[in-house]
Formats: structure tokens, sequence, C-alpha cells
């Protein structure tokens, strides 16, 4: 499983990447995680508000940092 | 003070429980708890005045003339009704605010010519959220959905210049009629200058990777549900409050000591209507700084009483919400320092017009 964190680097982004990781761990799947900064690659994905989580492609949320619930239901 | 720890309540009553209820008993009992909370709400504001009256002059026995009566009874007085406005507007805001979101902006905002688009730009950026981090995708969105680069400046300078911690405060402070000037001033800069801005075909100003970009389709956010939506003004609550709330009570305080020391006149000849290079030098101070209304109001209304003048006062609060440093290091990202150059004269120029007309109505 592939899931992208997009976000520049505020508060609001860097809690998304937090939650991300805490619900992974405690979920025990296995996925790569990664921060995109790049306004470029995340304009691709048709994002235009941060921060925004994509799994394998799909973006699940958009302007806002998910909470950990959240995150779970998608893993 | 009880009446401090009672605004909060009104919103943690409001909490849905782990378990999933039906939707429809979920939202009445949300209601049910919004309308008792509510009630609470104007009983404890209806009694803040006198209570600051009998805590100062009765419980502290202090004198009602006196510096430090009139600094007590000011600072009292004035938190706890600052906060409770505060958590009452910025829950209403953060309900209006779950209906709308960048995608449907962008949405509506395409295909909008200049002028028509300037306005509803404008109206749009005040109630659509979005961190100022957000700002560069935001802009690469409108850009895409072939927004005009006026209408874009619209939303982006109505978004910081009128906010509702603002509002809220001069709504507290200075009454209604400041408040709503604040909003329509605001509200006419970011319109002008937005139709300024695209009357001059900046377009090439702007970073070349942006005009060549190929963005995806807009990604769809779910709609919320009403919980979700009475979660999310909680959520902001707790958040904007929670962040502001320290420079409101600094800069109450630094208000109820001017308000109480400073003796009446003495800053006239500084800031006051007479002095017409007030209003310019207030904005030129104003850009560097990087703080918030929360704190820079309460000192703005103790100033104002001791004969500061009002438009000297809003043109330093609207350039340092509204012309801040780091936003225009964010937006240099997409935007050649040319532009910037000319975004910063164009909205400081709006400024100084209303700090000049506000001077010289009030």
């Amino acid at each position: 499983m592939q899931i992208l964190v997009m976000g520049p680097g505020c508060p609001k982004c860097e809690q998304a990447e937090k939650t991300v990781r805490e619900a992974v761990a405690e979920a025990g799947v296995q996925a790569d995680i990664e921060k995109v900064k790049d306004f470029q690659e995340i304009a691709k994905y048709g994002i235009f508000s941060t921060p925004a989580v994509v799994i394998d492609g799909e973006v699940k949320v958009v302007g806002k940092a998910p909470s950990k619930k959240e995150v779970l239901s998608w893993l | 003070m009880d009446e401090l720890n009672m605004a909060p309540c009104k919103c943690q009553a409001g909490k849905p429980d782990a378990e999933p209820a039906k939707p429809g008993k979920g939202v009445l009992r949300h209601l049910l708890a919004g309308a008792a909370a509510l009630l609470v709400w104007f009983a404890v504001y209806g009694q803040l005045e006198p209570f600051s009256n009998w805590f100062t002059y009765s419980l502290l026995g202090l004198d009602s003339g006196g510096h430090l009566g009139s600094a007590i009874q000011f600072f009292v007085y004035d938190t706890p009704k600052v906060v409770m406005l505060l958590v009452l507007v910025v829950y209403a805001v953060g309900i209006l605010r779950s209906f709308v979101t960048v995608n449907w902006t962008r949405s509506v905002l395409a295909g909008r010519r200049e002028s028509a688009g300037n306005v509803l730009a404008a109206l749009l950026g005040v109630v659509t959220p979005f961190c100022s981090c957000s700002a560069v995708p935001l802009f690469i969105g409108f850009m895409t959905a072939g927004i005009p680069l006026g209408v874009t400046f619209s939303f982006l300078i109505a978004a910081p210049m009128v906010n509702e911690i603002a509002l809220v405060l001069l709504y507290g402070l200075l009454g209604w009629k400041v408040a709503a000037l604040y909003f329509a001033t605001g509200i006419s800069i970011a319109v002008v200058a937005g139709w300024v801005l695209g009357r001059m075909k900046l377009d090439n100003h702007v970073e070349d990777w942006v005009r060549e970009i190929r963005a995806g389709e807009a990604a769809g956010d779910a709609a919320m549900t009403w919980p979700e939506r009475f979660d999310y003004a909680l959520d902001s609550v707790k958040d904007i409050v929670g962040r502001v709330w320290k420079f409101v009570v600094l800069g109450i305080a630094a208000g109820a000591a001017i308000h109480g020391y400073v003796p009446e006149g003495q800053l006239a000849s500084i800031m006051g209507g007479e002095a017409w290079w007030s209003v310019p030098l207030s904005v030129l101070l104003g850009i560097p700084m990087y703080t918030n209304a929360a704190g820079v109001i309460p000192v703005v209304e103790a100033l104002l009483g001791k004969g500061a003048a009002l438009g000297t006062v809003l043109a330093f609060m609207m350039s340092v919400i509204a012309l801040s440093f780091p936003e225009m290091v964010i937006l240099r990202k997409v935007l050649k320092p040319r532009l910037i150059a000319i975004f910063i004269a164009v909205v400081g120029t709006g400024i100084l017009a209303v700090g000049y007309l506000f001077n010289a109505v009030i």
C-alpha cells in the first residue's frame, strides 16, 4: 500500500502525517508513507487545498488533517 | 471565573457518542443541546457588565474614578465578553464553512468574468476555509480552472483581510458600526484591487511552471453529514479559540493599562486624524509585522479612547493582516517579484484610501 501525504509543511500537514503514521502502526499494515511537498505533483492529483491524503492513487481527504479513526477506516 | 468556563461547554455538550446513533436522532440531540447552550450563553453574557462592576468596585472595593479600578473593570468585563463572542462566532462560521470547500469555490468561480466575478470571489474569500500554506495549491487550482488572475486576487486579498476574529473584536469592543465598516471596506479593497490587477494584464508575471501545469480533475470531497458539520465547527472553535485566546488576554491587558493610565487626548498629536502622515506610517509599520487581529484590536480600542484616529488604526490593522511578509514569501513560489510588488502597491493604496476615508468621516 502506498500512502501520500500532500502538504508544503504547515502545522496541519505535519499533523496529518503524524496521524497517518500512528494509524498505520496501530493497524499493523504494511505501507509506504511518503510526504509530497512539490506543488506540481500535488496539482496532478487535482488537489488544490492542503493537507491531503492519497492512498494507492485514490484521494481520500482534501483540505483538512484527518482523524485517526478516519485513517483507520481507509486502511 | 465561572463565566469563562461556561462558554466552551456549549460545544462539548454537542459531542456525538462513540456509538453510531440514527442520523435523525443525532441531529435533534445536537440541536436541543445547541439551543440550551445558546440560552446559557445569553444569560451569562448579559451578566458580564454587572459582574465586572460588582467584582471591581464592591468585592475589591476600588474607587470607580481611579486608574486601577478603571483598568481592572475593563479587563474583567472585556476578556470573558470577547472570548464568549469568539466561541459563538467561530462555531457559526465553522458550520457555514462546512458547506464551502475550495473545490466548490473553484467550480463556482470558473468561467466568471471580471466585475461580478471579483465581487463573488471577495465574498467567497471570506468564508472558504483554507490555511495560509494552501495559498499556492489554491492559486494553481484557480489558474487551471481558467479563473482570471484579477478574480483570483480578489479572493486572495479578501481571505485574510476580512476575518471573523477581527469582526468579533471590532463588534465586541467598538460596536457594530465599526465592524460593518471594516467588513464593507475590506470587501471593497479586495474587489477594487483585484479588478485593477486584472486590468493590468499581468498574466506573464505568474511563474512559467504554473501556466504550464496540467492539473488532474479536481479531487472530490465527500459531502458532510450534519453531525460531521457540528464536529467540524467544534474543531474550529478548539483550534482557533485555543490559538488566539492568549493574544486576546494579553491584548486586553495592554488595553486595560492604556485605558486606566494614559491620559485622554495624549495620543492625538501622533495618531490623531490631524496628523496626515500617521496613515502611511502605520501601513509601513504594519507590513513586516506578523501578528493577528486578536492581539492588536484590544490595544487599538484603548488607543482610540485616548485620541488616536480610527482610520489610522484600521489602516495599521489591515496592513498587518492583509499584507504580511510571510504570505508574500509563500506567494513568491507562484508569482514573479514584479507582480508581488504591484500586488503590495495596489492593496497598500486601497488601505491608505480607507485610512484617510475613516479619518475624514468619523
